[in-house]
């Protein structure tokens, strides 16, 4: 491999669409396959179940899709963070359950038989249902990192402890119902059709700036720009597929009708994290711990205090589900936390792309992959299949995805000689 | 007599040493790794450390980088007597080593990895990717690494050789002055090795001070000014590359200081 005189460092300003398209294709050839078999995946799901349940792509049913996906979607962004560090969270599930409960608790009217001394604010209460689940993260974290247990085991422990004080505060009751305003609006309310069509433009607007801004910073630099086609098909294609959404859920007739506060939420959620994960410093050392931990080490990154980070990260977001999910039951019961929920918020991550090897993931993948479980769940739901097929069907798509991952990695791996 | 201070071609023949040590002596517990060792690099200059196994090449250089405490013996950089204590002391004064395992993050893009743990950012906190971009591209240039398609693809699918350029291009990118550089060619093919060791004589040539550990002496003939023997934790000889012979080096290393062949200390 002789040295070549020619600068092939780049600092050539121009790719044309031919060389963005022939470099994915490489990238995909060496194993890098990003979100494209999930998009594939999505689009498949939803012609199939058009075909199969004409109700299946009723605005009423896309609404629904939206609030049913949102609490084990925000579980599983969180999931992403632990993932990227090359560990993983099984106490997730009933992190969010303890939270919810948390949140509950605390909005119960006083005098509630067996209710909690102090009444707070149903905002007031969401915060401590947060702090709850940092507070939790910063534990489990610390004694996986700190200690050395391994986090599988230290977050086994905690989804069994976590499963008991659901139960111990819930208690006899069995059902605690929340009345609070802030907590069941969250998955409950609605924006007006003006309101939310406004939220809309703003966050499409937001996005496109970003993105020109982006392109000008480095032109002002002298680097590579990408091509401009692919950027502007990129805003034209966020921009036309919100609109389209927020038009078709807006629908006269659609019940639930209009786009739900979760949703604003979601989105203002991962592109937060989108950004944390690969704007901010902390974001990179989370990708260089979960990469190589030696090298972060030696290149003087606080390795320890980024993975507990992780786990706290993970954890408040588990909270933050637990609260959505609350919200949407408008109580929470025994049940809170457990049942498919854990594995469904982890396999959201994985399914969508994030390794479980780390290093490799976004936030996104979490939404992708999210869509894929719920697609398949309501799908499912709408043809009457039993409980067994939707989760024997789930599991095998969770398989498909793990082997994806392993054999992108193995190609990785092997490019990389 | 081979003495470095007699050479006449030697161009540093009357200059300060970036970095010199005497009487270096480390034990862990009952174990006595390194006694009484001196050694001293020059800027401009390609410093060879050589020694069969166990000869405590590695305990040398974890010393100067600040990883292992010593027990005796005094540290000068550019003249001036320095403590090191820490990987932080070493990297302040300008010393940066490549490890054998490099220390690159695969999942990285070769950007990420220059910049890992110092990354540049701007207010909001938010990564400035231009900056760190343009200057890494400055400094491969200036390091003559050609052979990079793009500095944005992953170091997991660069060739051995492009990889060990990258890692090398991190250690000199900080304003080092010494740079060290373990077993830098010991997984690479006979073109890659070529690349990497014309990579170390430009980074003398621009005046920074290479310490070299190598087991390969074809490498070492090829590269180096001076080279320093150790043998069992010892000072076996410091010679001059361009005078000394493979067969005095290899019975330096292997049977200690030969007679008529130059320690220079």
């Amino acid at each position: 491999m002789s040295e070549t005189t020619e600068a092939v460092v780049p600092l050539e300003p121009k790719q044309t669409l031919v060389d963005a398209v022939r470099e994915r294709w490489n990238g995909v050839r060496a194993g890098d396959v990003g979100s494209l078999p999930i998009i594939l995946a999505l689009i498949v799901i939803a012609v199939f179940f058009d075909l199969k349940n004409s109700h299946f792509n009723d605005p009423g049913n896309v609404v629904n899709l939206i609030i049913q996906m949102a609490g084990f979607t925000t579980i599983g962004l969180g999931v992403v963070f632990v993932l990227l560090l090359g560990e993983i969270d099984l106490s997730v599930g009933y992190v969010s359950g303890v939270c919810g409960v948390i949140a509950a608790k605390f909005t119960e009217p006083p005098g509630t038989a067996s209710g909690w001394p102090i009444h707070l604010n149903g905002l007031v209460a969401i915060a401590a249902a947060l702090l709850a689940g940092a507070t939790i993260g910063l534990f489990q974290g610390a004694i996986v990192v700190k200690i050395g247990v391994p986090s599988f085991v230290v977050t086994l422990a905690g989804y069994l402890g976590w499963a008991g004080v659901v139960l111990i505060v819930i208690g006899n009751g069995g059902t605690i119902p929340i009345q609070d305003k802030y907590i069941n609006g969250i998955a409950n309310d609605f924006f007006s059709a003006t309101t939310g069509s406004i939220v809309v433009a703003v966050g499409v607007a937001v996005y496109a700036a970003a993105q020109v801004l982006r392109v000008v910073q480095r032109k002002r630099a002298g680097l590579a720009t990408g091509s401009l086609v692919v950027v502007a098909a990129k805003i034209i294609a966020i921009a036309g597929v919100s609109g389209f959404i927020t038009f078709y859920i807006y629908k006269p007739g659609a019940v639930p009708r209009g786009l739900p506060y979760v949703a604003v939420l979601l989105a203002v959620l991962i592109s937060g994290l989108s950004y944390l994960a690969t704007r901010t410093r902390f974001g990179r050392h989370l990708y260089a711990v979960g990469g190589n931990a030696e090298a972060s080490l030696r290149a003087g990154i606080a390795v320890d205090r980024v993975r507990i980070l992780g786990f706290v990260i993970g954890s408040t977001l588990a909270a933050l589900g637990g609260v959505i999910l609350a919200s949407r039951l408008q109580s929470v019961d025994t049940e809170a936390g457990g049942s498919t929920l854990l594995l469904n918020s982890i396999a959201a991550a994985v399914i969508g792309g994030a390794s479980l090897f780390g290093g490799r993931g976004h936030p996104k993948n979490a939404f992708y992959g999210a869509l894929v479980i719920a697609g398949l769940a309501n799908g499912m739901g709408l043809l009457n299949l039993s409980a067994g097929i939707q989760e024997l069907i789930t599991g095998l798509i969770l398989l498909a995805a793990v082997t994806v991952d392993s054999l992108s990695r193995k190609r990785l791996a092997a490019a990389g000689r | 007599m081979l003495s470095p201070m007699t050479e006449p071609v030697t161009t540093n023949a009357t200059a300060t040493p970036t970095l010199e040590l005497r009487g270096v002596s480390k034990s862990f517990g009952p174990v006595q790794a390194l006694t009484e060792v001196d050694f001293r690099a020059f800027p401009g200059e390609v410093m060879a450390l050589v020694g069969d196994n166990g000869a405590c090449q590695s305990t040398l250089i974890k010393a100067i980088a600040g990883i292992h405490a010593i027990d005796e013996g005094d540290f000068y950089f550019d003249g001036a007597r320095v403590s090191i204590h820490s990987a932080r002391d070493a990297a302040a004064l300008g010393i940066e080593v490549v490890y054998q395992d490099l220390a690159l993050c695969d999942n990285l893009d070769i950007v990420q990895n220059m910049y890992l743990g110092r990354e540049l950012v701007d207010a909001f906190w938010r990564l400035d990717e231009a900056t760190m971009e343009r200057r890494t591209a400055e400094t491969l240039r200036s390091l003559s690494v050609t052979t990079i398609r793009s500095i944005r693809q992953n170091v997991a699918s660069l060739s051995g050789g492009q990889r060990q350029s990258v890692a090398v291009a991190k250690a000199v990118m900080w304003n080092s002055k010494l740079v060290i550089l373990d077993e830098p060619t010991a997984a690479l093919g006979v073109a890659q090795t070529k690349q990497v060791l014309d990579l170390v004589r430009r980074l003398a040539d621009q005046g920074l001070s290479v310490v070299l550990i190598s087991h390969n002496l074809n490498d070492i003939f090829a590269v180096a000014d001076r080279i320093t023997v150790l043998r069992l934790g010892r000072n076996s000889g410091e010679y001059d590359a361009r005078t000394a012979t493979q067969q005095q080096i290899v019975e330096a290393i292997t049977a200690g200081i030969p007679h008529g062949a130059g320690a220079a200390s």
